[in-house]
């Protein structure tokens, strides 16, 4: 019962995180690709760096900034009732600031990529900005959209260091597939451990595998 | 206010790696006139259309179309492209990939019109047949036909042309004239061509602008420059039920007319023909021609 309760905690997490990421990453991938300030830089270097700090970092930093002997985790849960450290909440938002490069940057190409003259032509026509982004503009980077969701799905299922230091190890609440190969592996349960990494092997390759093939599909229905 | 003529009055500095100038217009435009700019390349032709189109917003000044005032720096006012009356046609067509050349022109369709327009243009431009193809399924003459019945949908004040015709061979371009012309006529539209090719503003446009650096520097309204009908070349065909006929491009073109002329020609025979309005062209003796 325990396997299967991780591996649907596993899953529960990396879908929620998507499904925000999704939605925090298309106006945000929209505005780097469009935008023409001085600052573009700053906001992609901020974009990007979950890529290459270490999740330890991002995972030690949300501890203390969100563990309730911080000001913020003190007002938090005094004010709002949300504690984030060593709960689910706190897993998806440690999951949605890593894996955040993972969903902006393929939109961000995608748009970049797209004829210039796309969005202007939809203007033009007397379409709005929301319009044109959902009608024209999305529609048209099906590939790259499908790229950011299964990045960070995949990305998000096999994060470790950051949902151990945000949540620990408390089963059906923060114990999510990685943490139990290592701990496991830990108490020398290699079979276990093994039931857990075979499992997240054929999830992801399944995964993987359904999206080349709606991938291609996409790319040839559009060029 | 004479609403039946739109005035430009604009500045904006034009600094980028290839150039470095000061942008300087004052240029007037009259309803139901076809005017050509012309120029050297990063002279600011386009920046002017997309002054005009409300997709470059630095620029300083004051647009008045046919009695609506579309911009003035000093008021700030600007209408986004959205509230004006314009239609555009991009030199990459800007077709949307994801639509079928019926999506394309239903997607410009405002909501309370009806469908009418579009079926009439699918007519007009000869895209019945092609209505379920997708713009990677055209060839570059269909999709220029596409993107110019797509600019007419919402009935434009303003027809804008950003050098339509420039990625297409000489023979698609001739052809393509045509359908350029009858719209313009057809629609009753004021029309404003981008182009750097000599002898297609001869045959379009009603005036030229000469543009350069940033300036009007030559403005031509002579009457030998003003042409009157669009003059082409097209493959004399045996006439059927008393009409004559020829092919024009991909496109057969058909009219009644006297005898004399049919036997002068034999089918296959190159013919020089005149549009002298959207539904109507005489054939021209090619020593009455005189180019």
């Amino acid at each position: 019962m325990d396997f299967f309760n991780t591996l649907l905690l596993t899953l529960r997490l990396a879908g929620v995180t998507t499904a925000i990421l999704l939605v925090l990453g298309i106006p945000i991938a929209y505005r780097l690709a469009y935008t023409r300030s001085f600052l573009k830089p700053v906001f992609e270097a901020l974009v990007s760096l979950p890529l290459v700090l270490p999740p330890t970092v991002i995972g030690f930093y949300l501890l203390i900034a969100f563990s309730p002997n911080s000001a913020l985790g003190e007002w938090l849960q005094n004010n709002l009732d949300i504690r984030l450290v060593f709960t689910f909440e706190g897993l998806v938002l440690g999951s949605v600031i890593y894996s955040f490069p993972f969903m902006v940057q393929p939109l961000q190409s995608g748009f970049e990529h797209l004829p210039p003259h796309l969005a202007e032509a939809s203007y033009t026509l007397g379409k709005s900005t929301w319009v044109t982004l959902w009608r024209v503009l999305l529609p048209n980077i099906r590939p790259a959209l499908l790229s950011g969701i299964v990045l960070s799905f995949a990305h998000t299922v096999g994060e470790f260091g950051v949902v151990l230091m945000i949540g620990g190890n408390i089963p059906s609440v923060t114990r999510v597939a990685s943490i139990a190969i290592y701990d496991e592996v830990e108490a020398l349960n290699f079979a276990a451990a093994n039931q857990y990494a075979l499992s997240m092997v054929v999830l992801t390759f399944v995964f993987l595998v359904l999206f080349f093939r709606f991938n291609r599909r996409s790319q040839i229905d559009l060029f | 206010m004479d609403h039946s003529i739109s005035s430009l009055n604009c500045s904006l500095e034009l600094k980028d790696s290839q150039r470095s100038f000061h942008l300087e217009v004052d240029l007037q435009f009259y309803e139901k006139e076809l005017l050509a700019l012309t120029g050297p390349s990063g002279s600011g032709k386009t920046t002017i259309l997309r002054i005009l189109a409300g997709l470059e917003k630095r620029a300083k000044g004051r647009l008045t179309v046919q009695g609506e005032l579309w911009q003035d720096s000093a008021k700030g006012i600007f209408l986004a492209p959205q509230q004006r009356s314009i239609g555009v046609v991009f030199q990459d067509y800007a077709l949307f990939p994801n639509m079928s050349v019926l999506q394309n022109l239903q997607f410009a369709l405002p909501k309370t019109e009806n469908q009418t327009l579009i079926e009439e243009l699918l007519e007009v431009m000869d895209l019945q047949e092609l209505k379920k193809a997708y713009p990677r399924e055209l060839s570059g003459g269909q999709q220029q036909r596409v993107a110019l019945a797509r600019a007419l949908v919402r009935r434009p004040k303003l027809l804008l042309l950003d050098e339509p015709l420039s990625a297409l061979d000489t023979q698609m371009r001739e052809h393509l004239q045509v359908f350029i012309r009858l719209l313009h006529e057809r629609y009753a539209l004021t029309t404003l061509l981008i182009s750097h090719h000599p002898e297609e503003i001869q045959r379009l446009a009603d005036r030229v602008l000469v543009l350069e650096k940033g300036k009007i520097i030559d403005e031509n309204l002579t009457p030998e420059t003003k042409p009157e009908g669009l003059l082409l070349r097209a493959i004399w065909l045996a006439p059927q039920n008393g009409l004559i006929r020829v092919q024009l491009g991909d496109n057969e073109l058909q009219m009644p007319q006297p005898a004399k002329v049919i036997a002068d020609y034999l089918p296959g025979q190159e013919v020089w023909i005149r549009m002298v309005s959207a539904e109507r062209f005489e054939v021209c003796d090619d020593e009455k021609f005189n180019r």
